[in-house]
């Protein structure tokens, strides 16, 4: 699920700033490195925003069924 | 009454009749206190017991019409107050209180209810922790078990929408009390993950007295909750109430602002991780930049032939900075941005107003830090270009070897740059791209400006 692959990608990110400092990678293997850590920074955040924001009320209907409606508070 | 005046003989039955009559009338509303004693509850529904203090026993009857209305359980030796009305059992010839109400004495019927429900779904084992399941870390759809006119959805949506959270969010309206508010809770609760319509859920109303809170004390309450594979955050009333809805839950809010603040609190835990790495991510490879340009710059400084070298290192730089830029503006900085505009609302409303600040400091300096190493890498890029330049203009052998000459005194060595430095007579040498010679000054044409 998107779950997992947000775990991993957050595991992978982490490992990925802490590989970059401790210093001990080449000029062009930070260079990969940072690039694949944005990568992974840019997935993350994505998918903590993915879902999308709405109220809806569930009313039930006479025979049993569900709707789905905007929901609108009283007061504001 | 002629039953006393005359010799009539009275049938049992009659009498007893008669007895009723006196007593029903004189005692259709009494209230009496006293001990439970030989309760019996069978099967029909109807509830027998004595009441019963150090001088005197009672009789009494509680029909299944009024047993099922009572929210406690009567047991043996709790010493109680009976409201109802005294009547005969005509075949046993005994007088009895027939009972509506009945309340515990000292504390009240709600309380024990309460108390007694508690105990019994305990052990039952319907508040153990090892059914509770955790909240989801970022949960996508939120469920909500509540009245549509009251105070929860309010102040639910009120967080929520104030911590730009995004999350969808059902509202399964319910009546949270008076007859029936219970069984509608339940199935509130029941029909959602029938459905699957949430990954979480938050079950509870705002506040209100004992009784107003009750539908959230009952069984049927309790069972549902303890079903949901959905986990449940149970949010009824202020932080002072706990309800039996409470116990059963998975987590327990004090109230419907904090149970809402429970679902967002660890995606936002998430985020501000993802932040932080990305920040941490970004000013390790600029520092790792800017390391590289100083050594850069000492390296030029100790250069002599500047020629391919520089060339190479200038490539270099070159296309280290625009990966730099490109790897930046491509990812970091949009998603930056966006997670400063997130916090800037956010941290109107977080009392962590400190970090928001020192964030904007680190955020500040980091751009500075950006802007200084371009410039550094420039500089370095400029300088090596004007002191090949120079190095080239410097060299005499180049000079020579278009027929200038270099004139020394031999006296002491010194280059002649101008007349005035010579006499007559004075010895010098002359060094041409190959070879010298020596001559003597005849005489000096002094150049006046």
């Amino acid at each position: 699920m998107a779950t997992e692959k947000f775990e991993t990608s957050l595991k992978k990110l982490e490992e990925i700033v802490h590989r970059l400092e401790g210093g001990a990678l080449s000029l062009e293997d930070s260079l990969k490195a940072f690039e694949e850590g944005v990568k992974h920074a840019s997935f993350c955040a994505k998918k903590l925003d993915e879902a999308e924001r709405r109220v809806e009320v569930l009313l039930k209907q006479k025979d049993g069924s569900f709707k789905r409606e905007p929901f609108e508070a009283d007061d504001n | 009454m002629d039953i006393f005046t005359e010799k009539t003989i009275l049938t049992v039955s009659r009498l007893t009749a008669h007895l009723r009559d006196v007593l029903e009338e004189n005692f259709d509303l009494v209230w009496v206190q006293g001990e439970v004693s030989n309760l019996s509850l069978p099967s029909s529904g109807h509830l027998y017991f004595t009441l019963k203090d150090p001088g005197a026993q009672l009789r009494c009857v509680m029909f299944r019409s009024s047993a099922k209305n009572l929210k406690f359980r009567p047991t043996d030796g709790m010493a109680l107050i009976a409201r109802g009305r005294i009547s005969v059992y005509d075949q046993r010839g005994e007088y009895q209180l027939i009972c509506e109400y009945l309340e515990p004495q000292g504390i009240g019927a709600l309380q024990t209810a309460f108390t007694q429900l508690k105990e019994r779904l305990a052990g039952e084992g319907l508040f153990d922790e090892g059914h509770k399941r955790p909240l989801p870390s970022f949960p996508r759809r939120l469920g909500v078990v509540t009245s549509a006119s009251g105070a929860a959805i309010h102040d639910i949506l009120n967080v929520l929408k104030r911590r730009f959270s995004s999350l969808e969010i059902l509202l399964y309206p319910v009546r949270v009390q008076g007859e029936g508010a219970a069984m509608e809770i339940a199935r509130a609760i029941d029909d959602l993950n029938r459905l699957k319509l949430a990954d979480v859920l938050i079950v509870g109303r705002g506040g209100g007295s004992l009784e107003d809170l009750w539908a959230f004390n009952e069984e049927v309450v309790a069972r549902a909750v303890y079903r949901s594979h959905i986990p449940v955050i149970s949010a009824v009333g202020h932080e002072t109430d706990w309800t039996i809805c409470d116990f059963a839950a998975d987590l327990r809010a004090p109230t419907p602002s904090a149970a809402a603040e429970l679902v967002i609190a660890s995606a936002e835990e998430l985020r501000n991780k993802v932040e932080f790495l990305t920040h941490r991510l970004r000013l390790v490879t600029e520092s790792r930049m800017a390391a590289l340009a100083a050594r850069l710059e000492a390296m030029g400084r100790a250069l002599h032939d500047p020629g391919t070298m520089l060339g190479h290192l200038a490539q270099r730089v070159d296309d280290l900075a625009q990966r730099l830029d490109l790897a930046l503006h491509n990812g970091v900085e949009r998603r930056t941005d966006r997670f400063e505009r997130l916090y800037g609302s956010l941290l109107l409303h977080d009392p962590a107003h400190r970090i928001g600040s020192l964030q904007q400091r680190v955020d500040l300096l980091a751009a500075k830090a950006e802007r200084l190493l371009m410039d550094k890498l420039q500089g370095v890029r400029r300088n090596f270009g004007a002191n090949a330049a120079r190095l080239e203009v410097l060299s005499p052998l180049s000079t020579l070897s278009r027929g200038y000459s270099i004139t020394r005194r031999i006296a002491d060595g010194m280059t002649v740059t101008d007349a005035a430095q010579l006499a007559a007579g004075d010895r010098v040498r002359l060094s041409f791209q190959r070879g010298a010679a020596e001559c003597r000054v005849e005489s000096v044409d002094e150049v006046r400006t």
